[in-house]
């Protein structure tokens, strides 16, 4: 295989890849003009990550300048950007809120699906459907009254209203775990329950091995909603200390950027530290987030 | 079966009526958890801002009921009328170009062999960065002056616009914005394309169809469900766009043209409620959009029946 594949030009290479067949030169041209198209989109898709890490790596006086390699390279913005702001207060709470949002939403949401899928009670399709219907309520019909309701309990400018609602579940989470629950053989269940297993060892000991992907793919999902919202920790968390990351972003462009002091190259850092560890988790768990979008789309 | 006395029989029916109980319980024992949420961040609180609704009500002193006097405002106040213009033209360029764009990546991708996997990766990286440093980001890219999308524009001879100062092109600049972060949608029209059957496209061809008739009429018709839902999910959420936007153009210290061109109806409902506490007037807001939404939804699902292609159906 390898020794077919050195015996041909670079092009004819990358056309194999890219799933070209025959090489006759009617086909390469088209098939040229292709691979330039697509390699020409990925650019467009790549170029703004290159020009922000560019920016975050320019000084002050260059970082209006059209060149793509910083010359100097500024890594001091980065330990300005450290100095300016409480950063790692904000990472810790980022990634505090982030592991206690997604694991309470996946236990919660799977031990709901199962109570949907296992079992047959009267209603159970009426009370599915309710839980359908509430994924499409907008948020803001139910954001004024909850916040009212952490405010009552005197939990407003702490963490917990940024994960502790995950306790109860959540709709889309729910549908999509049981849709797994539902492909599972009912002779597991019959099996364990003959050598004794309760319902809560049902779920426990069968359906969630079983699942393991799901759960990771909730996880996952959950947790870049976690790390980039910006609309709760707007409503509920005022001293900076508390800040996520996102939240703290955003303290920073409103600080030096267009109502401030324009220091742009502090912004782009900060939007750097913000984005790299997403990009990181992203390629962690990448075929998570590809199945998980393949799933939703279950939904239409 | 003759065998069997009354009493076993009997004893054998009780025995079955506590296991449908016990499973009964223990059923709701599981879904407890959502019950419980249910009723406390979702039921209760939709009462209560449909009763906030008819009241003023600033968090520190308790609400004072006005009757429909937020309704009117719905209607008297111009900022509304601003915000829901905003928002709709928005939604109405954004929703068909990002289906567009994805649809023609999708396409690309789905000639593309082993390396399919790569690309898609390569699209789909926008749309895990998050929100706040998306717009942060855009913010700088197109920057009239020196952002990188009017350099480029700048390069095949075009004068670019001022996509974050001049009224005009502040809306098509967030478009822009939001198309880079298409991913999502490109993978699953990708994986609509990959389930169109081969035998369509291969009876079709011998029946002397060329490729644009074989998109329009076995692609189309066969990923029709996939559009439609699409479409579906993306008019709700273009309708309640906020992070990106406030992110650029609100907060602290910030106003100047964006604040009017910008506004959409979500900003303008969150600024009404955290930024000058009138809780009463922007849950109005909130069932005014709850309405909206459920009427695009309804009209959305009754033209689908026309156009739809559903397996099986």
């Amino acid at each position: 295989m390898s020794v077919i594949q050195h015996s041909r030009t670079p092009q004819e290479r990358l056309a194999s890849v890219i799933g070209a067949s025959g090489p006759g030169i009617d086909q390469i041209i088209p098939r040229l003009l292709f691979i330039a198209l697509l390699i020409g989109c990925s650019l467009v898709f790549l170029a703004p990550f290159a020009w922000l890490v560019s920016a975050s790596l320019k000084t002050r006086s260059e970082v209006f300048s059209s060149a793509w390699i910083p010359d100097p390279f500024a890594w001091n913005n980065y330990v300005r950007v450290w100095d300016a702001a409480p950063v790692l207060s904000w990472l810790k709470n980022s990634l505090f809120v982030g592991v206690l949002a997604s694991v309470t939403v996946t236990l919660s949401s799977a031990l709901i699906a199962f109570g949907f899928s296992y079992f047959r009670f009267k209603g159970r399709d009426a009370l599915f459907s309710l839980v359908l219907a509430t994924m499409m309520l907008p948020g803001v019909v139910t954001m004024i009254p909850v916040f009212l309701v952490w405010d009552q309990i005197g939990l407003v400018n702490t963490l917990w209203p940024l994960w502790a609602g995950n306790l109860f579940g959540s709709a889309f989470y729910i549908f999509l775990l049981r849709q797994f629950y539902l492909g599972l053989p009912r002779e597991l269940f019959e099996a364990a329950r003959v050598d004794g297993a309760s319902y809560f060892g049902l779920w426990r000991h069968v359906a969630l091995p079983l699942t393991r992907n799901a759960l990771i793919v909730v996880f996952v999902f959950e947790f870049k909603a976690s790390w980039t919202d910006l609309v709760k920790p707007l409503i509920y968390l005022y001293n900076s200390d508390l800040f996520t990351l996102p939240r703290g972003l955003k303290a920073l462009l409103d600080q030096f950027g267009q109502g401030g002091e324009m220091q742009w190259e502090i912004i782009l850092a900060a939007s750097v530290i913000v984005t790299v560890p997403m990009i990181v988790i992203f390629f962690l768990g990448q075929r998570y987030f590809m199945e998980g979008i393949a799933t939703s789309g279950l939904k239409g | 079966m003759s065998g069997q006395s009354l009493v076993t029989r009997l004893s054998r029916r009780e025995r079955r009526v506590t296991l449908e109980q016990r499973e009964r319980l223990a059923a709701l024992a599981f879904i407890s958890p959502w019950f419980i949420g249910f009723i406390v961040f979702t039921a209760g609180p939709m009462i209560a801002s449909l009763v906030l609704s008819f009241t003023n009500y600033d968090v520190i002193n308790p609400p004072s009921f006005v009757g429909l006097d937020n309704y009117q405002r719905l209607i008297d106040d111009p900022r509304i009328e601003l915000s829901l213009k905003n928002s709709f033209f928005y939604a109405a360029l954004y929703v068909p170009l990002m289906m567009v764009v994805a649809l023609a990546l999708a396409l690309i991708l789905n000639q593309v062999g082993k390396a399919a996997g790569f690309f898609r990766t390569v699209f789909y990286l926008p749309s895990v960065t998050p929100a706040v440093a998306v717009g942060t980001l855009w913010l700088w890219l197109l920057n009239p002056r020196v952002g990188l999308v009017n350099r480029g524009l700048d390069l095949i001879g075009i004068n670019g616009p001022g996509w974050t100062t001049n009224p005009d092109w502040i809306k098509p600049g967030i478009v822009l914005m939001s198309l880079w972060s298409v991913g999502s949608t490109v993978i699953l029209y990708l994986a609509a394309l990959r389930n169109v059957p081969v035998e369509l496209h291969e009876a079709a061809t011998i029946d002397g169809a060329n490729s644009l008739r074989r998109f329009w009429h076995v692609t189309v018709p066969m990923i029709s469900g996939t559009l439609f839902f699409t479409l579906i999910v993306n008019t709700i959420s273009a309708l309640q766009v906020f992070t990106e936007v406030y992110t650029m153009f609100f907060g602290n210290m910030r106003s100047g043209t964006a604040s009017s061109a910008g506004l959409f109806y979500n900003i303008y409902l969150f600024r009404q409620a955290f930024e000058f506490f009138r809780m009463g007037y922007a849950s109005a807001m909130a069932w005014l959009l709850f309405l909206i939404i459920m009427v695009l939804t309804f009209i959305q699902l009754r033209f689908s029946k026309r156009w739809v292609y559903y397996e099986g159906a």
